[in-house]
């Protein structure tokens, strides 16, 4: 399991990105995490993956502290961020240096072929499609097999279809280790496809403004009218959560908050 | 960003209907530059031909070619030729060891590059000529001074080039080694340099311009071989066409051995994608 226990942060310039965020995650749980720009999303996913450390707070994993990257938290930011200096196979292995040649030539074969990029293997990075470029991400972070896998806003810069085809890939990857799955998007549909529980953040200090669970059977259709509720609920709580007047109303932001100071 | 590529294909087209005058020009147009220089060893010697000036002091491209052809039969030339090779050759490789791994940890550790930076930079500023006198004091006249003072003048931009490329590079990708736990030589070996590396391949080919600098320095202040001291043994004795032999000769082996690291950097920078390669594509 995965433990946020009231993280903050407050960046050296002063700014308050993120304020006593708390939620528990499951392990193979696929959290969505929405809300308007700005409001910490990014800053939460780098305090759990360990690329930044928390002003206060605790993350856990497995009862165990992360404050730098850990081996099995994987993350895949909007970009692919592939090195353009290595082929697409050797890419898809830079996190497998340690195994022994021979094993990590099976499982990035089996990667290539399980991301449908067999006959890219040799390929330079810029040779990709950004499509394809952001599959080999993800074969990249999935190849070490973590135990929770990090994304930030990953298909946002994808044209519509290709994003849509990515999410479905990405759920029938995520189903073969079932890995808790962290998704930050703005795109409420991606949100609803994909996710277990919806988190809704509210700006100014960035914190948890509401939960939604999504109980729907996957596959998932998007044109089901039950689909389109949770869509219409995930879109309610965003805009109260850009609107000023409405209070906050998430349990650990209420008396917890007063003992805890 | 990857639909524009039939895009680009589209626009080419054009360019290339108009093939014609550019193949022709593809040819001419290195050729160009070539021409002034022919012309004036064309007319140089023909003007000593005519007999209007006699070329004691400036010899005719002949007599420089007969000169080469001379110490070449006589075995001159190939011990000439080696004894600088060799001491390009390994004041380039230690002045590349030290400038590589000083600007990698000046490039990687802030502390380190607080540490010895400034004096790096105040010893930059010194002349490197100025070095000779202590290094003969210290190292003696022959070998061990020269090729220090190589390796001195290698080791600058090497030094320099590695940092500041290692301190450019792209925090996004220094961030992926990050989330696979690299860290010190780890995140040197299999991010950094990598990413540095066709900068890197820019500082060498400046320090071995350097090298080849300093070695004439070096043979000039005395050796008994070497092509610097063709140049020097050939001022000495009033053989001017001895002196624009071994000029010559530098310019060749100056021009070769950076088309050397020019060629056998290449297989490693293919994943280049850059603006100088789309042109050669
Ligand atoms: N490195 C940083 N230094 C200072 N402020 C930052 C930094 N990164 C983000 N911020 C600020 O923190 C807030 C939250 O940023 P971020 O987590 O990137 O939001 P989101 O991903 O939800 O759009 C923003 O106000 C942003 O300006
Ligand atoms: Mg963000």
């Amino acid at each position: 399991m995965l433990a946020l226990d009231r993280v903050s942060k407050t960046y050296p310039n002063g700014v308050q990105a993120l304020a006593r965020f708390s939620a528990e995650i499951r392990q193979g749980e696929i959290i969505a995490i929405i809300g308007g720009s700005g409001c910490g999303k990014s800053t939460l996913l780098r305090a759990i993956a360990g690329l930044d450390r928390a002003s206060s707070g605790a993350v856990t994993l497995d009862s165990e502290a992360i404050n730098s990257p850990h081996a099995k938290i994987g993350i895949i930011f909007q970009e692919p961020r592939l090195l353009p200096w290595l082929s697409v196979a050797d890419n898809i292995g830079f996190g497998l240096a340690d195994l022994p040649a021979a094993e990590r030539r099976e499982k990035v074969a089996r990667a290539l072929e399980r991301v449908g990029l067999a006959d890219k293997a040799q390929a330079w990075p810029r040779e990709l499609s950004g499509g394809q470029a952001q599959r080999v991400a993800i074969a990249r972070a999935l190849v070490p097999q973590p135990e929770v896998l990090l994304l930030d806003e990953p298909f946002s810069a994808l044209d519509a279809f290709t994003r849509r085809d990515l999410q479905d890939h990405l759920l029938d990857l995520w189903a073969d280790t079932r890995p808790t799955l962290i998704l930050v998007t703005h795109d409420v549909d991606e949100a609803v496809v994909l996710a277990d529980r919806v988190l809704v953040m509210r700006p100014r200090p960035g914190r948890l403004f509401d939960q939604i669970e999504i109980n729907l059977g996957r596959p998932r259709d998007r044109n089901s009218p039950l689909f389109e509720n949770f869509k219409r609920s995930v879109l309610t709580s965003l805009d109260r959560s850009l609107d000023r007047s409405v209070p906050d109303r998430d349990a650990t932001q209420g008396p917890g908050q007063a003992m805890w100071w | 960003m990857i639909s524009d590529a039939p895009v680009l294909q589209q626009t080419s087209e054009p360019a290339e209907s108009a093939a014609a005058p550019s193949r022709l020009s593809r040819y001419v147009r290195p050729m160009l530059g070539i021409l002034l220089p022919l012309a004036l060893a064309l007319g140089w010697e023909l003007v000593v031909w005519l007999g209007w000036s006699n070329g004691r002091l400036v010899p005719p491209p002949s007599r420089v070619l007969a000169t080469i052809a001379e110490l070449a039969r006589s075995g001159e030339l190939v011990r000439h030729i080696a004894a600088t090779l060799w001491r390009v050759g390994l004041g380039f490789a230690f002045g590349v060891i030290a400038g590589t791994l000083f600007g990698a940890i000046s490039g990687y550790w802030s502390l380190a590059r607080r540490l010895f930076d400034p004096t790096v930079q105040a010893l930059r500023a010194i002349p490197s000529l100025a070095w000779v006198p202590l290094f003969i004091l210290w190292l003696g006249i022959f070998e061990t001074s020269k090729i220090a003072l190589i390796a001195v003048g290698v080791f600058f931009p090497v030094y320099l080039g590695v940092m500041g490329a290692i301190l450019s590079v792209d925090r996004k990708i220094v961030e992926v080694g990050h989330t696979f736990r690299l860290s010190g030589f780890a995140m040197i070996r299999r991010i950094l340099l990598p990413a540095v590396l066709p900068a890197y391949v820019v500082s060498l080919r400046v320090g071995l311009g350097l090298g080849w600098m300093f070695v004439v320095a070096a043979e000039l202040i005395g050796a008994s071989e070497g092509l610097g001291y063709l140049l020097l043994d050939g001022q000495q004795l009033g053989k001017p066409a001895q002196i624009l032999a071994a000029i010559v000769i530098f310019a060749i082996l100056g021009k070769l051995t950076d088309w050397l690291i020019e060629v056998g950097a290449a297989p490693f920078l293919r994943w280049q994608d850059a603006f100088g390669r789309a042109k050669g594509a």
